[in-house]
């Protein structure tokens, strides 16, 4: 870890204001994944601004009939709201299916979206990584990879983007509101939040630099059967292989986001048209493209037998 | 004291306070926080500095340059000590891989440098501005090309053996099974990190650290720094975890001497997780190859296991096969091992070498057989047990109740509820049960204790022995108080210092029957002492309730202590019994699983281990070694993989979040029980080991259980879902 200053902000404007005037600064709350990054030296900011005491903190209906909450609510008060165990439960349980206790404690609402991969060359500063060095090359492609994406991978990066509540935030059409460096406000749909790696896999989402969350807003319930599915090799503490989060209705249809496959939370609005069909219509168009490796390639056998299982889950 | 005719009645069997339940006497300290770890001394008379230590950032080849400069400046700093500046060192005698001086590389995360500084933060702040110029050579990391060029390894790895003619019993055995099996390079992930702190005085040093082995280490680290045994005085009073990781020396120690020679400073040093399982040791990968030739009745007429491991050149072969030469009878048999020579970190012993990845693979080859013979597996194991070393039908076992471990194990467990494989269902979980037969030898180690017995009646135990979380100091307390009279609460136990007398230490599950056996010694010579000075009759004298009594003479143990107390010191020395009569522990394993039918994860629902292990010392700490094991062959069987990047020579998932050891989630209803049993051929305790019992055969039982579940067979561990999902059935 350098060494770093650092400064309570005083308001988001100037926080965004800060950090935009110097590339070298970061936003701290939870710092359940920065910190470990710092120690590493794999992200090394001389500055960091704590956004900790800007509130952000609530959990608030919207005129819209949804939920607008706050960037720095904690992952742990989120999964026990109220509001969001009744009219949201798929975010609930993704987010208890993710990391411990502890860290849900401290993880925050917006850096649970922008944590990092947990690709083991990423976190090797020996290794090449695209994402941590640009332009140093990607050991995972031909290396270890059974925990990468087989989805929208890039001949640059095949890491997966970690965060189990992001899939459940883009089944269910969160919008994010962030405030740029200048004062103005924007939402920013969830879908186009995270970004495929193409060329730049160190750029993972569009926020721009300084630019800071204040909340994700989640749009009128939607009802259904809502249902977050994860896999993995032991029961607890570890990252999905693959994981699904589904909010199914009645009639059979629904929708369907996928984690572990892929860069971003892997949703295509498409193949939900195909889920009356049963599992095989919907998964052959979710996973169109796909470009697994030979350790990695048991992941789209497995995203179809879940969404099987979710079909006939929601069917009672 | 040598330990060469079977032991008679003795002190120890009173069971007054030997094979008591009895909570561990360190427990509080250690649950309050108060047992002092190595990183955690702290003497408020030394200044301390802190040490990072740098890894080496290739596989193989030469440190060309190291420029220090930069680090040298940063704030804090006090020194930069570089593997060039130090220059080549003596290797140690239980070290494979150097452990620190040179330019050459043989492995990744060897270390190269350590930046001591006033904080632990400037230190490792620093230690990245540390540059470095390596000439990076090819190296061969993959035991699945290697095994092809791997070679005989030395006779007294006894890489050969053969009895019978194994080849024509085998091509003409009615039923054959000819498999292969294959286990990865697994970490022994301890709690504790390696760590250490060091202090000169003149020429002299002090060393706390975390080290199983008090008496090996403090050689070793002699030799590596070129100084008398007798300057080094090691302390590892409390260790968190070890599972064979601090056997030998490890580079925490010497950099926190080098450290602070240089600064003139204590210095502590601990290895950062990420750093520990590239540099430190492993169990090595195994291959092996299973055939088994079976007659009409199910007896076994021939069988033969070999394996191939890799080391780093100079290295040991994992003895996968050992227990294949002991476990179940067969006329014709034969064992081999070949030793492949790869550039990864130094393979070595982890919790029951050889027998863990061995029973791994016989063990579900035995399934695989009884399942072609359509017997019942635990009745083919039965049906093949043997009472006598089948290489050498002269030499029995000491004790040999695997069949009773089976049949316990069978009726508490519910076997006979055991389905056709596929065959059970709840919900979406496919049940399966699995069994393994567990076979661990029981080996004898030189353990050596002073016992002081004071005038306020308490006797002081005092030996180099290790408590690594197994229950030493109880054990300890439990055989002195047996022997003197007394209760567990007036033993003081002393571990883990140089100064004490040299004990076996822990490893090979020798700990507990050795060192108690050391400390039985000690008293027997204090005890005569006892007598002695009151002139008793030492044949007639008994301890008893804090005195001493010949005839009708008594007197309390702190009158005859007096002023000056008595001391007795001994060393327990282990005669042919071993030879003689083959000591080995048993058990069986039984294990139900749930499979996902959706996703193949597998999950364990209820394990019951049955142990056949003599006397049990202390039926608590026993059955947390057991259950600890058992959870340990969870992992094993289902996520544990150090995966290895075959380009760059590594392993690539080196911290705990990439390495899945079990968590508290996967660890179901665990049962333990213990065969009444005592050996007298082990021990004046006529205990023995039981922490690596308790790990071998699990992981096979699982594998079994898997396949009881799903009807599919993996002979790749771990058994992880991609290698099931092909085979599950259609989801509707």
């Amino acid at each position: 870890m350098r060494a770093f200053t650092y400064e309570r902000a005083s308001s988001v404007e100037a926080a965004a204001r800060v950090g935009a005037s110097n590339p070298d600064a970061k936003f701290i709350a939870g710092g359940t994944n920065l910190l470990d990054l710092m120690k590493l030296e794999i992200e090394a900011p001389t500055h960091l601004i704590d956004v900790n005491g800007l509130g952000l903190d609530q959990i608030e209906p919207t005129p819209e009939g949804g939920l607008r909450i706050g960037a720095l609510v904690r992952n742990t008060d989120l999964a026990a709201h109220d509001l969001v165990r009744r009219d949201y439960p798929l975010l609930s349980r993704a987010l208890l299916a993710g990391a411990s206790g502890q860290l849900r404690n401290k993880a925050t609402t917006a850096g649970n979206l922008l944590q990092r991969t947990r690709c083991p060359y990423f976190y090797d500063t020996n290794q090449p990584c695209n994402k941590r060095q640009p332009g140093s090359g990607c050991s995972a492609i031909g290396g270890l990879s059974r925990q990468h994406a087989v989805i929208g991978v890039s001949d640059a990066c095949i890491a997966t983007h970690p965060s189990d509540m992001a899939i459940a935030m883009r089944a269910l059409d969160a919008v994010v509101e962030t405030v740029k460096p200048d004062g103005r406000r924007r939402a920013i749909a969830i879908e186009d939040f995270h970004l495929l790696p193409g060329d730049t896999p160190h750029i993972e989402t569009v926020l721009e630099q300084g630019e800071i969350i204040t909340a994700v807003v989640l749009p009128a319930p939607v009802g259904g059967r809502q249902i977050y599915r994860k896999v993995r090799d032991r029961a607890s503490y570890a990252f999905a292989l693959v994981s699904v989060g589904a909010v199914m209705h009645e009639d059979g249809t629904g929708r369907i986001a996928v984690g572990g496959v892929a860069h971003k939370p892997w949703r295509v609005e498409e193949a939900e048209a195909e889920l009356t069909k049963g599992a095989r219509a919907a998964s052959t168009i979710l996973m169109a493209g796909a470009r697994p490796t030979e350790q990695n390639k048991f992941k789209i056998e497995l995203v179809q037998r879940l969404l099987s299982a979710v079909i006939s889950e929601a069917r009672g | 004291m040598k330990f060469d005719t079977p032991a008679t009645t003795n002190p120890i069997d009173n069971l007054k306070v030997v094979g008591r339940p009895t909570h561990r006497i360190d427990g509080t300290l250690k649950t309050t926080g108060r047992a002092t770890y190595a990183y955690e001394w702290h003497d408020p008379d030394l200044r301390y500095a802190y040490g990072y230590p740098i890894g080496a950032a290739i596989a193989k080849g030469r440190i060309l340059s190291i420029d220090a400069t930069d680090a040298k400046s940063a704030r804090g700093v006090l020194a930069v000590v570089t593997t060039l500046d130090v220059g080549e060192r003596e290797k140690g005698e239980y070290n494979t891989a150097k452990l620190f001086g040179g330019s050459t590389v043989q492995h990744y995360h060897q270390a190269i440098a350590l930046v001591v500084a006033e904080t632990f933060e400037q230190a490792r702040a620093a230690a990245s501005l540390v540059k470095v110029d390596y000439a990076e050579e090819a190296g061969t990391f993959d035991l699945a090309d290697a095994m092809y060029a791997a070679v005989k390894p030395d006779d007294d790895q006894t890489p050969d053996s053969a009895f019978g003619d194994f080849d024509a019993a085998f091509a003409s055995a009615p039923v054959t099974l000819d498999a292969l099996y294959s286990t990865p390079d697994q970490s022994h992930a301890a709690m504790e990190p390696h760590a250490s702190i060091a202090a000169w005085e003149g020429d002299e040093v002090r060393v706390w650290t975390s080290s199983q082995m008090i008496d090996w280490w403090r050689g070793d680290l002699a030799t590596f720094l070129g100084i008398d045994k007798d300057k080094i005085r090691l302390m590892s009073p409390y260790i968190g975890g070890g599972f064979g990781g601090k056997l030998f020396l490890r580079v925490d120690a010497v950099l926190a001497t080098l450290g602070a020679k240089a600064v003139g400073r204590a210095v502590k040093v601990a290895l950062p997780r990420p750093f520990i399982m590239n540099n430190t040791t492993h169990r090595p990968a195994t291959i092996q190859r299973v055939r088994i030739g079976v007659g009409r009745g199910g007896r076994i007429e021939a069988i033969a296991h070999e394996s191939w491991s890799g080391d780093l050149a100079g290295g040991k072969v994992e003895p996968a096969v050992n227990q294949t030469r002991l476990l179940y009878a067969g006329a014709n048999r034969m064992t081999a091992m070949r030793l492949a020579t790869l550039d990864l970190a130094e393979g070595n012993a982890m919790r029951a070498p050889g027998e863990a990845p061995g029973l791994m693979a016989l063990e579900i080859a035995m399934d695989e057989m009884a399942n072609k013979l359509g017997m019942d597996p635990v009745e083919f194991r039965i049906l093949n047990d043997t009472q006598v070393d089948p290489e050498n039908p002269e030499r029995p076992f000491s004790q040999r109740d695997l069949i009773g471990c089976l049949r316990l194990g069978a009726e508490r467990f519910g076997w006979r509820d055991r389905g056709q494989p596929g065959a059970r269902r709840q919900g979406n979980w496919m049940i399966g049960t699995g069994v393994a037969a567990a076979y661990r030898d029981n080996l004898l180690v030189p353990s050596a204790a002073r016992v002081r017995l004071g005038q306020d009646g308490m006797v002081t135990v005092e030996t180099d022995m290790t408590d690594i979380g197994t229950g030493s100091y109880t054990i300890i307390a439990q055989t002195a108080a047996e022997m003197m009279g007394l209760t567990v609460e007036q033993v003081d136990v002393r571990l883990g210092d140089s100064g004490f007398p040299v004990s076996a230490g822990s490893g090979g599950q020798f700990g507990a029957n050795s060192s108690t056996s050391g400390v039985y010694a000690a008293c027997v010579k204090l005890r005569e002492a006892v007598a002695q000075k009151l002139g008793f009759n030492s044949a007639e004298v008994v301890f008893e309730n804090g005195k001493v009594r010949a005839g009708n003479r008594s007197v309390t143990l702190s009158e005859a202590a007096g002023p000056e107390g008595l001391v007795g010191e001994d060393r327990m020395e282990w005669g042919d019994l071993s030879k003689t009569h083959q000591q080995a522990t048993f058990g069986a394993h039984f294990v139900e699983v749930g499979v996902d039918v959706v996703t193949g994860e597998c999950r364990v629902r209820r394990m019951l281990a049955v142990c056949a292990v003599g006397r049990i010392l202390n039926p608590i700490t026993a059955r947390s070694q057991v259950i600890g094991a058992m959870t340990m062959g969870v992992g094993a069987a289902l996520s544990e993989e150090l995966a290895v990047d075959t380009r760059r020579g590594f392993f690539v998932n080196h911290d705990l979040a990439g390495y899945e050891v079990a968590v508290h989630a996967d660890i179901p209803h665990q049962d333990v029980i213990f065969l009444e049993e005592t050996d007298p051929m082990s021990s004046p305790m006529k205990a023995k080991g039981v922490g690596e019992l308790g790990l071998c055969g699990v992981s096979a039982a699982i594998a079994n259980a898997v396949y009881n579940a799903t009807g599919l067979r993996v002979r790749d561990y771990p058994v992880t879902l991609d290698k099931l999902i092909g085979g599950l059935p259609e989801v509707a």
